[in-house]
C-alpha cells in the first residue's frame, strides 16, 4: 500500500512553549488511522497543521508534512486552497455550527462541488443527490431544499460527510465526529464512515478520545499526550498488548474498574416517584396563552433505596434531566407524586420545601457554567450552608466545614480564596460535589457529571463519588447517556425513551439480558472494547 | 456665610460618596482590583482618567454653593440679609473675570474691542475707532508673564507629584522616584504625572494671564469666555453623570426582572420599552421641558434666586434624558439575564432554596456588572454631546445657565459675520472635545478589559 500522508518530526511552538514535540506518523491508502488522547494532548493541532490552518501565533519549528510525497509547507496559499477540500477534507465535532444556517443543505454541498469540480446546474444537482444517497440521507431530492435547523444532529453530520466527500478527497480528517451525538446515531455514523472507506478506498485520520470507538474503527492507533506520540501500533496489537504505561492506564480507565456489585438487599426506600408527569406549556401570542404541551416526562415510576444508586439512562431529549429537576421542584410537576421518605413533596410551597432542600442536592454536567465565576470557592460552598442553616451559624465554624469538604473531595484547603476560572474541569467538578455535600444531603442527583470530562478525570470523579457513598451512605440518582459507566456506578438502572421508562431493574440483569428492544439497541450501539482485554 | 444646597449638588455629592464607598468595596475584592489594574496599565487609559479627574475637580469645585451675608453696619439683632447671588468656589477663583465685564466682543489677548464704535473726541470730531478694553493691561510683556505662569504651574505640579510619590513609597522614596522616572512602575505613573503637569501648567497659564487679558476673548455682552467655559464643565459633567445615575436603577431593575421572572412581567416591560423607544427622543424631551418651563413660570415664588430656578430645570432635563435613555441598556440586560438565569450555578442556588432576590443580588447583578460599566462610560460622552444639541435646539438647560450648548447656540449667528467671531465656539468645542475624547478612550479600554468575549 502506498502512503497518502506522512508527518515527519513535526514540532509546533507558540513563543517559547512547545506544543507538539517531533510528531511522526504515516497514513496509508485506504487506512483508518486513529489519533487518541485527552483534551490538550495536541490531536486537533496536528490536524490543523495538516490543513495548514494553524492560528497565527503558532508556528512550525521543525518537521514536514507530505501529501503523496509532496511537501505541504512549501506550497503557495493558492495551491493549498486546492488541496483543502479536494485532496484533504475535514469533518468536525459540532455539525450544528459547521453548517451555514441560512443556506439549504443542498446548496452548501453544491457550492463545494462547483468550486472544485466546476459542475453546473443539472449535473451539479444530480451529483449532490447521489452523494446524499451515498451518506444515507433518505429522500435526497427533497432534503436538498431543507435548511440545517430542519435536520437532526445525525443528519447534519451526514451532510457534513457529504460535503467532505464531494470532491473525492484522498484523505478525510474526522475530528471527534461523533462526540456530540447520541449512542445509536454514533453507531450509524461510524458504520457509514467504514462503508465509505471500503467503497472509495479512502484514508481517514480519525481523532477521538474514546478508546471503544477506536477499537471498532481503526486499523492503526497512535496515543498522544502533551504533544508527543507515546505509542503507535496496529489496532489489534495495541489492544492485546499496550506497551506504554499511559496507554495501559487509558485502557483500564475506559473499562472502568469492573467490579461486580453484589445484588443489594432490600433496604428502606429514600425516594419514591410515582406516575410523574411534567408537561411544558407551549405559549404564544398576547399575554402568553397556552396553546399546547410538550410532554417531557410522561408517567414515570421508580424508587431509590437508601445508600444505593439508580442510573437513569437515555438519549438526549428523553426527559431524564427534567426528572431530576422535577424531584428538586425546580420545574412544576403536572401530575404524580414525589415522595421523600414518607412525605409528598409535590404539593409543597418554597417555604415548606426548605428542610427537604437540604436532603437533596445536585451535581451538574458542565463544570464551567455550574460555578459562579464571580465568587470564590469558599463563597460558593458556603452559599448553601447559609441558606439552609447547616454546618453551624458562625463563620469560623463554616470555614472549618469548608476545609474538611475540600479535603474530602481531594482538593487543597488553601483553594478557598481562589476563583473557579483557576481550576481545570475535573477540579471544578470536585468543587461542585463539595458544594452539594456542604449541606449533608441524603440524595444527590448527578446530572451527567462526567460527560464533559476526559477519560482519566472521569474515572477519578466516579471513584470519588463511590468513595463518598461508602463513607456517608448517600444515595445517588445518576443521570447519564453513557451506558459504559453504568455498571461502575449504579445498583439499579432505568432506561428512558421519549419521557417514559421502557425498562428498569438491577444493573447486572439488564446489561446481561435486556428485555426491551430499545435497551438492546442502545447496548448494541455502544462502542465496545475487544473482548480479550476485558479479563 | 451659608451653604446653599441645590438639588443637583446633593445628587452629585451623593454620587461621589457612593463612588468612594464602591471603590472601598472593590479594593477588597482581589479579582476586581486586578481588572482595574489591567485597565490602567494602558497609558492611554491613565491619561484619560487624569483628564477626567481634572474635569471632575472643576465640576465639584462648582458644586458647592455659598451665599454671603450683606454687611450692613450698625444694624444688629436683625435677621441676616443675604446677597442676591449664590457663588461657588469656582466663582471666587474667577471673581476678577466676573467683575471685568467689557462692553462687547473682543478677540483673545486683544487690547481693543473687536468692532469699531462711534466716538466723539476732545476736538468734537465724530469718528469710528476701536475702543480700548477696560480691564486689559496695556503693557507689552506677554512672554514674561507666560513664563512666570508656566514656572508657577511647574512648581505646583512638582509639589503634588512628590507628595504622591511619597504617599505611594511609604519609606523608600528615592527608590520609588527612580522607578517612576525610568518608567518601571507597575502602572504607568510617569505618564500620569506628565499629564497632570501639562494640565496644571496649561491651567495656571490661562488663569494667571486672565488677570491681565481676556485669554479666550469676550462674548456679545462682554462676558469672559474662559470663565464661561470653566463654568460649563459642571453642566456637562452633571448631565453625563447624573443621567446615568437616574437611568441605571430603572434599567437594572426592569431588565433583570424581565429576564428572570419571564411571563407577563417580561411582556409588560417589553411593551413599555418598545413603546418608549419608538417615540422620538427629542420630541419627548421638548414636551417635557416645555411643561416644566410653564410650571416654573407660573410659580415664581418657589425660587429665591435665578440659580435655583435654572438648577431645577437642569434637574428636570437630566430626569427626562434618563427616562428616554434607559431602554437600550434595559434590553441588553434582559438578554444577558435570560442567559445567566439558565446557567447551572443559578439552578444550584435554587436547589439550595436561596430566595429570588438573593439570587439577583448575589449571582445575576455581579455577572452583569461588565455590561453596566461599559454602557455607563459609553453613555457619558453621548449625553455630554446631547446637552449641546438640545441647547442648540432650544430645549436644553436654562438660557441663563452656562453650558457649552448655550455657548454654541449664542455664537452660531456670529459665524456668518465678517470678520468672524470664532472664539466662543472654539472654546466650547475644545473643552467639550477633550472631555468626550477622554471618556471615549477610557470606555474603549474598559470595554476591552471587562468584556469576557474579548479574552483570548
Amino acid at each position: 500500500m502506498s502512503s497518502i500522508l506522512s508527518v515527519e518530526n513535526l514540532s509546533l511552538k507558540v513563543q517559547k512553549e512547545e506544543l507538539l514535540k517531533s510528531v511522526s506518523f504515516e497514513i496509508k491508502k485506504g487506512e483508518i488511522f486513529a489519533l487518541v488522547g485527552e483534551s490538550g494532548s495536541g490531536k486537533s493541532l496536528t490536524s490543523l497543521a495538516i490543513m495548514r490552518l494553524l492560528p497565527d501565533a503558532i508556528f512550525v519549528s521543525s518537521g514536514d508534512i507530505k501529501l503523496k510525497n509532496r511537501s505541504l509547507f512549501i506550497l503557495p496559499e493558492s495551491q493549498m486552497q486546492k488541496v483543502r477540500g479536494k485532496s484533504i477534507a475535514m469533518i468536525f465535532q459540532e455539525p450544528m455550527s459547521a453548517l451555514n444556517p441560512v443556506m439549504t443543505v443542498g446548496k452548501q454541498v453544491a457550492e463545494v462541488i462547483e468550486i472544485h469540480l466546476g459542475l453546473k446546474k443539472e449535473a451539479l444537482k444530480a451529483k449532490v443527490v447521489s452523494l446524499f444517497t451515498e451518506v444515507g440521507i433518505k429522500e435526497p431530492e427533497e432534503r436538498y431544499h431543507w435548511y440545517p435547523h430542519q435536520l437532526s444532529g445525525g443528519q447534519k453530520q451526514r451532510v457534513m460527510i457529504a460535503i467532505a466527500l464531494a470532491c473525492e478527497p484522498d484523505l478525510l480528517i474526522a475530528d471527534e465526529p461523533t462526540t456530540a451525538l447520541d449512542v445509536t446515531i454514533q453507531a450509524d455514523i461510524l458504520k457509514l464512515l467504514k462503508k465509505i472507506r471500503a467503497q472509495r478506498d479512502l484514508s481517514i485520520l480519525f481523532i477521538t478520545h474514546d478508546m471503544a470507538v477506536v477499537s471498532q474503527m481503526a486499523d492503526r492507533v497512535a496515543v498522544m499526550r502533551h504533544g508527543e506520540i507515546l505509542e503507535q501500533a496496529a489496532c489489534k496489537t495495541f489492544f492485546d498488548n499496550p506497551q506504554h504505561p499511559y496507554s495501559k492506564s487509558l485502557l483500564k480507565e475506559a473499562l472502568g474498574g469492573k467490579e461486580s456489585r453484589e445484588v443489594p438487599k432490600r433496604t428502606e426506600k429514600l425516594l419514591t416517584v410515582k406516575d410523574l408527569k411534567v408537561y411544558f406549556p407551549i405559549k404564544k401570542g398576547f399575554f402568553q396563552r397556552t396553546v399546547g404541551h410538550v410532554k417531557a416526562v410522561d408517567g414515570v415510576t421508580f424508587s431509590i433505596p437508601k445508600g444505593r444508586t439508580l442510573a437513569l439512562v437515555g438519549e438526549s431529549g428523553s426527559g431524564k434531566s427534567t426528572i431530576g429537576q422535577a424531584i428538586l421542584s425546580l420545574v412544576p410537576i403536572t401530575s404524580g407524586t414525589v415522595k421523600f421518605e414518607d412525605l409528598d413533596l409535590s404539593g409543597l410551597n418554597q417555604r415548606a420545601l426548605k428542610p427537604y432542600r437540604q436532603k437533596m442536592q445536585v451535581v451538574f454536567q458542565d463544570p464551567f457554567s455550574a460555578l459562579d465565576p464571580r465568587m470564590t470557592i469558599g463563597e460558593i460552598i458556603r452559599e448553601g450552608m447559609v441558606s439552609l442553616e447547616s454546618g453551624g451559624k458562625e463563620k469560623a465554624l463554616q470555614d472549618e466545614v469548608i476545609k474538611e469538604l475540600l479535603l474530602k473531595v481531594e482538593l487543597k484547603p488553601e483553594y478557598v480564596h481562589r476563583y473557579p476560572h483557576e481550576f481545570s474541569g475535573g477540579q471544578r467538578q470536585r468543587i461542585g460535589i463539595a458544594r452539594a455535600l456542604a449541606v449533608e444531603p441524603e440524595l444527590i442527583i448527578c446530572d451527567e457529571p462526567t460527560s464533559a470530562l476526559d477519560v482519566s478525570v472521569r474515572a477519578q470523579v466516579l471513584q470519588l463519588l463511590k468513595k463518598l457513598q461508602q463513607e456517608s451512605g448517600v444515595s445517588y440518582l445518576f443521570i447519564t447517556h453513557d451506558l459504559s459507566i453504568v455498571p461502575v456506578v449504579a445498583d439499579e438502572v432505568a432506561v428512558m425513551k421519549e419521557g417514559r421508562i421502557v425498562e428498569q431493574g438491577y444493573v447486572m440483569d439488564i446489561m446481561k439480558d435486556p428485555k426491551h428492544e430499545y435497551t438492546r439497541k442502545l447496548l448494541e450501539s455502544a462502542p465496545k472494547l475487544p473482548k480479550e482485554i476485558k479479563r | 456665610m451659608s451653604i446653599v444646597l441645590l438639588w443637583t449638588d446633593i445628587m452629585v455629592w451623593a454620587l461621589v460618596i457612593s463612588l468612594l464607598i464602591w471603590g472601598w468595596v472593590v479594593s477588597r475584592s482581589v479579582q476586581i482590583k486586578k481588572q482595574w489594574h489591567t485597565i490602567f496599565k494602558s497609558s492611554i487609559a491613565m491619561v484619560s482618567a487624569m483628564v477626567l479627574l481634572f474635569y471632575l475637580f472643576f465640576a465639584l469645585l462648582d458644586s458647592i454653593h455659598l451665599r454671603f451675608p450683606i454687611h450692613s453696619a450698625g444694624v444688629q439683632n436683625q435677621k441676616v440679609q443675604y446677597e442676591g447671588d449664590i457663588v461657588s468656589p469656582l466663582d471666587l477663583i474667577f471673581s476678577h473675570n466676573i467683575e471685568s465685564t467689557e462692553r462687547t466682543y473682543s478677540a483673545p489677548f486683544s487690547t481693543h474691542e473687536y468692532a469699531k464704535s462711534i466716538v466723539v473726541d476732545e476736538n468734537g470730531v465724530t469718528k469710528q475707532a476701536y475702543l480700548p478694553l477696560k480691564y486689559v493691561s496695556q503693557s507689552d510683556d506677554l512672554v514674561l508673564k507666560s513664563f512666570a505662569a508656566l514656572v508657577v504651574g511647574l512648581i505646583i505640579s512638582c509639589f503634588l507629584i512628590v507628595l504622591h510619590i511619597f504617599w505611594r513609597a511609604g519609606g523608600h522614596f528615592m527608590e520609588r522616584f527612580r522607578q517612576t522616572w525610568q518608567g518601571k512602575t507597575h502602572l504607568p505613573w510617569r505618564t500620569a504625572y506628565l499629564t497632570i503637569t501639562l494640565l496644571i501648567m496649561t491651567f495656571t497659564w490661562l488663569y494667571m494671564l486672565s488677570f491681565h487679558y481676556h485669554v479666550l476673548g469676550t462674548d456679545k455682552v462682554g462676558g469672559d469666555v474662559l470663565y464661561q467655559s470653566f463654568k460649563s464643565i459642571r453642566t456637562g459633567v452633571l448631565i453625563g453623570v447624573l443621567t446615568t445615575l437616574i437611568m441605571l436603577p430603572v434599567a437594572i431593575l426592569l431588565g433583570v426582572s424581565a429576564g428572570l421572572f419571564g411571563g407577563w412581567v417580561d411582556d409588560m416591560i417589553q411593551y413599555l420599552y418598545t413603546t418608549l423607544s419608538s417615540i422620538p427622543g427629542v420630541l419627548l424631551i421638548a414636551a417635557g421641558v416645555l411643561v416644566m418651563q410653564v410650571m416654573i413660570d407660573t410659580h415664581p415664588h418657589w425660587f429665591e434666586t435665578t440659580l435655583e430656578r435654572s438648577d431645577l430645570r437642569l434637574l428636570f432635563l437630566i430626569m427626562i434624558l434618563g427616562i428616554t435613555s434607559w431602554t437600550g441598556l434595559c434590553r441588553m440586560l434582559r438578554a444577558e439575564t435570560l442567559k445567566i438565569s439558565q446557567m447551572e450555578f443559578v439552578t444550584a442556588a435554587k436547589a439550595f432554596g436561596v430566595g429570588k432576590f438573593t439570587i439577583i443580588r448575589r449571582h445575576i447583578v455581579p455577572n452583569l456588572m461588565h455590561i453596566i460599566l461599559i454602557s455607563v462610560v459609553l453613555d457619558f460622552s453621548g449625553l455630554v454631546l446631547a446637552e449641546a444639541v438640545l441647547s442648540y435646539v432650544g430645549v436644553g438647560v436654562d438660557p441663563t445657565m452656562y453650558s457649552w450648548g448655550n455657548m454654541i447656540n449664542q455664537a452660531r449667528l456670529e459665524m456668518a459675520r465678517d470678520p468672524m467671531v470664532w472664539w466662543s465656539l472654539f472654546s466650547a468645542f475644545v473643552f467639550m472635545f477633550i472631555l468626550v475624547l477622554a471618556a471615549n478612550l477610557l470606555s474603549d479600554r474598559v470595554q476591552t478589559v471587562l468584556d469576557p468575549r474579548n479574552r483570548v
